[in-house]
């Protein structure tokens, strides 16, 4: 084998959150009420462009989520098989030219030269101060000045093309699904879709997907010859770092409210059905960890596991392994400030469905406890435990990256969008202003908490009962 | 409704043990006094003497929880628990790792942290709650679609991005004000606007989505349709009907954080080098003095407990329903 895969303890808790969300939608496919929400979500154009967008990021998180080491070259016949120290992620792969291609420090977006002027030495001998050529961006350029512009416009007109003709590619296949699904002829289903009449909001999310493949194919041509977004200090590209971010967002949006989410329920559900002194130990423990500020828990906790890993530093092989830890780290305590909110809601829903009818019968029917909890209860709270979930989300993407910039975060190793925006946040007093890496770190996370809030807005109007109907 | 006061007040002291035994293992227990010593002297080169010294001099050359060597109650007084976290009861903060009396500290920092935190939570609130009056005013029409759709996206914005945004803006552009500084009495004024002003906006989105939500629900109910069948003006129903009965679930969200102002806010702070309680926790992070942080988590909670105190009374003043027993 050429590779060794790797799997960090973050990788196979989002696999298994990838896991349990397919099997959740094979379960609520077959059920008539839970097919409702989901239809009133789809009617919806916003939410579907949002989700466009949200579907994007979790497959770039998930590529990049699959981590592997490569082979090393044999260096002598009979050898057993040597692997790079170094755990790259299927990203990685696909991205590798932006990975590699790091210059000596700052340079603009699509710039050919560096930021500062630096002394060269010329060709004839003496020296002079200039802007130097860069190693990569537009390396391919003969007279930078001339046939920059020219270039530039060439290479995103081609990479828009190829955008093009793949969105009219998968629109056309969409199309072909659909119509063939609905009996109807291609030409009617294109005018239904234009018009906006259809059942689901197909106009607004073939028209999400479309711009989106677009872009992505601008932004993919220009990257291979120019750095898109510039360079930071170590001259790393800045569009591979925000890219790479979004796994860390990800991972601090979803892995967290896994982590929290069997407390939360069983304790809520627990304190709710039994009462008395379960009740009472329960509904102490919450209130004494909500009594504590979040944030200086969440450093309390950070700071120890700094010492920790200090004194033994020799558990952790390597970096990627060791901000991995971090990271899980962060998303557990996240998770113990967090589920109190959860857990009190469902305690209260619990304390109103003990004493329905159905539970009331199913009790003389001599039925235990624990069944009556999953059999009566549970399904009954799910639309709860499945808003906050959608809520929680978005909240938990900033706070990362305000966690990190208060240097309680995820580790300084990782890239996420906090650590971009705290190592650049220096740069806006420089002149001119390095704006780049903080505008991309902001506009990457703007998009997924944007279109993330905006989904799980509907998402709770359709699931819960209360907003039903208005 | 003295003795539910007095009730509530007893109930708090269990909680507090319990945060007190928390931090308490989360710094003493994973991480010992030895290692404390250690850090604070330099990981290298250290002998077990100047941990002993450092130990002696800070405090922490007693056993943690329990003292079998000393005489009677002693086995429980003379330990790092009873030193450092049982003195907190009564606000005796001790010193802090590099030797400050803590209390001082925060007595002489409380108030920059309020100078931010008590503009920005009345002017947020009636800026707030007027444009979500608004937007309720104009509810199923383009003017709310819209204005959700702002709201969404100006909470989905980091926080920091309003910072540093409008310090590059407002302090390095236009130069109004200055980036960074606190100064005594009216020439705080300055250093206060601008953080202030980027508090209001940060905080408006999520505002006006959370108090749209609590008009909407009272505008739906009975008393409302009552109201508009005697023929009372729209404006009249919003203001002298629906604001009236949406304070209830308002002051439940304002007034639990109102005795947390105290603490001032971690970012703010610590982006605009003002000398308050959120900035001083921050230092204390970074240079892991735990005697600080202790107090400031201890304080925190007892702030939090008192804010939910002050919320039940304050149901009573504005709900003649509820009466406390």
């Amino acid at each position: 084998m050429p590779i060794l895969p790797v799997v960090l303890w973050t990788d196979a808790l989002i696999f298994l959150l990838l896991g349990a969300a397919i099997a959740l939608g094979f379960y609520a496919a077959r059920r008539e009420p839970l097919r409702a929400p989901w239809r009133q979500i789809r009617k919806r154009p916003v939410a579907m462009a949002a989700m466009v967008v949200l579907l994007a990021y979790i497959g770039i998180g998930l590529i990049d989520s699959v981590h592997f080491k490569r082979r090393l070259p044999a260096t002598e016949a009979g050898q057993t098989a040597q692997y790079s120290p170094e755990v790259v992620s299927l990203l990685d792969v696909v991205t590798d030219r932006l990975r590699k291609n790091v210059e000596r420090t700052y340079s603009a977006p699509l710039a050919t030269h560096a930021y500062a002027k630096e002394t060269v030495e010329m060709p004839d001998g003496t020296q002079a101060r200039i802007f130097p050529r860069l190693r990569y961006g537009g390396a391919h350029l003969a007279d930078p000045e001339k046939e920059w512009p020219q270039d530039l416009l060439f290479t995103a007109v081609q990479g828009g093309l190829l955008g093009l003709v793949a969105a009219l590619g998968l629109n056309a296949l969409f199309l072909f699904v659909l119509s063939r699904r609905r009996h109807t002829r291609g030409g009617t289903m294109v005018r239904e879709i234009l018009a906006g009449k259809t059942d689901t909001a197909w106009r607004a999310t073939l028209g999400t997907l479309s711009l989106l493949v677009i872009w992505a194919g601008l932004c993919a041509s220009l990257s291979f010859k120019y750095h898109l977004l510039g360079t930071d200090k170590v001259g790393q590209d800045v569009f591979y770092l925000s890219l790479k971010a979004i796994r860390t967002g990800l991972v601090i949006g979803t892995v967290t409210t896994l982590v929290m989410l069997p407390f939360a329920v069983l304790l809520g559900i627990a304190a709710g059905y039994f009462r008395g002194w379960v009740d009472d130990v329960i509904q102490y423990v919450y209130t004494t960890l909500s009594s504590v500020p979040g944030v200086l828990l969440i450093a309390a906790a950070v700071l120890i596991l700094q010492v920790y890993m200090d004194r033994n530093a020799d558990a952790f092989t390597s970096v990627t392994q060791r901000a991995d830890v971090r990271l899980l780290f962060l998303c557990i305590i996240l998770g113990v400030t967090g589920w109190i909110g959860l857990c009190r809601l469902l305690r209260g829903e619990t304390l109103k469905l003990r004493e329905m009818d159905y539970v009331q019968a199913a009790t003389a029917l001599g039925v235990g406890s624990w069944r009556i909890i999953i059999r009566h209860i549970l399904p009954n709270v799910m639309h709860i435990v499945l808003i906050s979930v959608v809520l929680d989300f978005s909240g938990l993407v900033l706070a990362e990256a305000v966690l990190s910039y208060v240097g309680i975060g995820v580790d300084p190793a990782m890239i996420s969008w906090g650590n971009m925006i705290n190592s650049a946040r220096m740069e806006m007093a420089r002149e001119p202003v390095v704006w780049w890496s903080l505008v991309s770190a902001f506009v990457f996370m703007f998009g997924l908490v944007l279109s993330a809030n905006l989904f799980s807005d509907t998402v709770r109007d359709a699931l819960d009962p209360r907003l039903r109907g208005r | 409704m003295i003795g539910y006061l007095i009730r509530r007040i007893l109930y708090a002291v269990p909680i507090l043990i319990g945060v007190n035994l928390l931090t308490f293992v989360l710094f003493f227990v994973v991480n010992t006094p030895d290692n404390m010593a250690r850090m604070h002297l330099g990981m290298k080169r250290v002998n077990q003497e100047a941990i002993d010294k450092w130990k002696a001099e800070h405090g922490y050359d007693r056993p943690l929880l329990f003292n079998p060597a000393a005489e009677g109650s002693g086995k429980f007084t003379k330990t790092i628990f009873f030193d450092k976290s049982v003195k907190l009861f009564v606000f005796d903060f001790g010193p802090a790792d590099d030797g400050r009396e803590i209390g001082v500290d925060i007595q002489q920092r409380m108030w920059p942290s309020l100078a931010i935190a008590i503009p920005a939570l009345v002017v947020g609130l009636l800026i707030n709650i007027t444009a979500a009056m608004l937007v309720a005013f104009f509810r199923a029409t383009y003017i709310d679609f819209w204005g959700v759709i702002l709201a969404v996206a100006m909470m989905s914005i980091s926080s920091l991005f309003y910072i540093i945004g409008g310090q590059f803006v407002f302090s390095k552009m236009l130069r109004l004000v200055p980036i960074s500084g606190y100064g005594d009495g009216l020439s705080a004024l300055k250093f206060v606007i601008l953080p202030v002003l980027i508090g209001l906006v940060a905080g408006i989105g999520g505002g006006l989505r959370w108090y749209r939500t609590i008009f909407l629900e009272e505008i739906g109910k009975e008393y409302v349709r009552t109201a508009r069948a005697k023929g009372l003006s729209e404006l009249r129903v919003l203001f002298g009907h629906v604001l009236r009965n949406a304070l209830i679930p308002i002051l439940t969200g304002v007034v639990v954080v109102i005795p947390l102002l105290f603490l001032g806010s971690l970012l703010t702070e610590s982006f605009f080098g003002i000398p308050g309680l959120g900035s001083y926790t921050i230092d204390a992070i970074n240079s892991q003095d735990f005697a600080i942080v202790r107090a400031m988590v201890f304080l925190g909670s007892v702030l939090y407990i008192i804010g939910l105190i002050l919320t039940d009374i304050s149901y009573t003043l504005v709900d003649p329903r509820v009466r406390l027993s």
